[in-house]
């Protein structure tokens, strides 16, 4: 890796700044996991990482990349995009099949099921009905 | 063309980013991506996704003002209690609050801004009755909260997506 050699002492600077705030954040997010008590608080602390800890580490790897002209920057406006399409999905998952259980196990005084009547029997069905 | 590429859009931009994550224009690249693309296209017919019409497309700058500055604080927000945890009885709490929004697209779009904004965790979602239980790790104030929700990014994305 003999290209962080090449970079001027400036960017070399805002890169280092954005990777250690990005990578502290990140390990801040992981402590929480292990300090938060109950199993909803903890569902937080990984949005950390995928939030603040990605977007400041891609923005370090776009400086970096963009005054080195090698790449394109591409590749980070990529992951970007694909984490903050994809967390809300294992996020949902993992909530839903908590409620599940604490629902049925009556626990952790979870919110009941809001009750209604079906509004419109076609809206359960889904898309392309 | 209906039938043999059903989203030509889809389709280029696709190939685009093959090409633009490969770095090469070489034809071995291009004929690769076509045919992942033609794969990935045919895929998306097939799930029949709905479409939504954009209303109001120039709504989403201070939509997106308002992401980046919310993402910024509630990082900060969610750090301290973090870093508070012990010391601090953590309020933390459930919230269920009414979201006036039909759109499958407009309720993806805010379910991503939810969850990219930390401190809110999106647990479920009921269409009949359009109640959507959240759970928010910094639960001072539930008025507060629906406000904030309300005002930011639900009344806009009803503009948007009509």
């Amino acid at each position: 890796m003999s290209y962080v050699t090449d970079l001027p002492v400036w960017a070399a600077m805002i890169v280092c700044l954005l990777l250690l705030a990005g990578s502290g954040l990140t390990l801040i997010g992981a402590l929480g996991l292990l300090k938060l008590d109950t199993f909803y608080s903890r569902l937080h602390a990984p949005t950390l990482a995928a939030s603040g800890g990605v977007l400041l580490i891609s923005l370090a790897s776009m400086i970096c990349f963009a005054v080195l002209q090698s790449r394109w920057i591409f590749h980070e406006v990529l992951i970007v995009s694909f984490v903050v399409l994809t967390t809300p999905v294992t996020l949902m998952m993992l909530g839903q099949s908590a409620l599940y259980r604490d629902r049925f196990e009556s626990k952790n005084d979870v919110p009941s099921k809001p009750l209604g009547e079906a509004l419109d029997p076609e809206l359960d069905k889904g898309a392309g009905v | 063309m209906r039938v043999w590429l059903p989203y030509p859009l889809l389709f280029f931009g696709l190939l685009t980013v093959w090409l633009l994550i490969n770095q090469s224009l070489s034809v071995g690249q291009i004929i690769l991506g076509s045919i992942l693309s033609a794969l990935l296209v045919w895929i998306m017919a097939n799930l029949k996704p709905h479409k939504s019409v954009l209303r109001r497309t120039r709504l989403f700058l201070p939509l997106a003002a308002h992401i980046a500055v919310d993402v910024f604080r509630s990082n900060m927000a969610v750090m301290m209690v973090i870093l508070r945890a012990g010391r601090r009885p953590l309020n933390s709490g459930f919230l269920t609050m009414k979201i006036e929004l039909e759109d499958e697209n407009a309720l993806a779009m805010l379910a991503c801004i939810l969850t990219a904004t930390p401190g809110t965790a999106w647990l479920e979602h009921d269409r009949q009755t359009k109640l959507l239980t959240l759970h928010v790790l910094d639960l001072e104030n539930e008025q507060y909260w629906i406000d904030l929700i309300t005002r930011r990014y639900v009344t806009p994305l009803k503009e948007i997506f009509g």
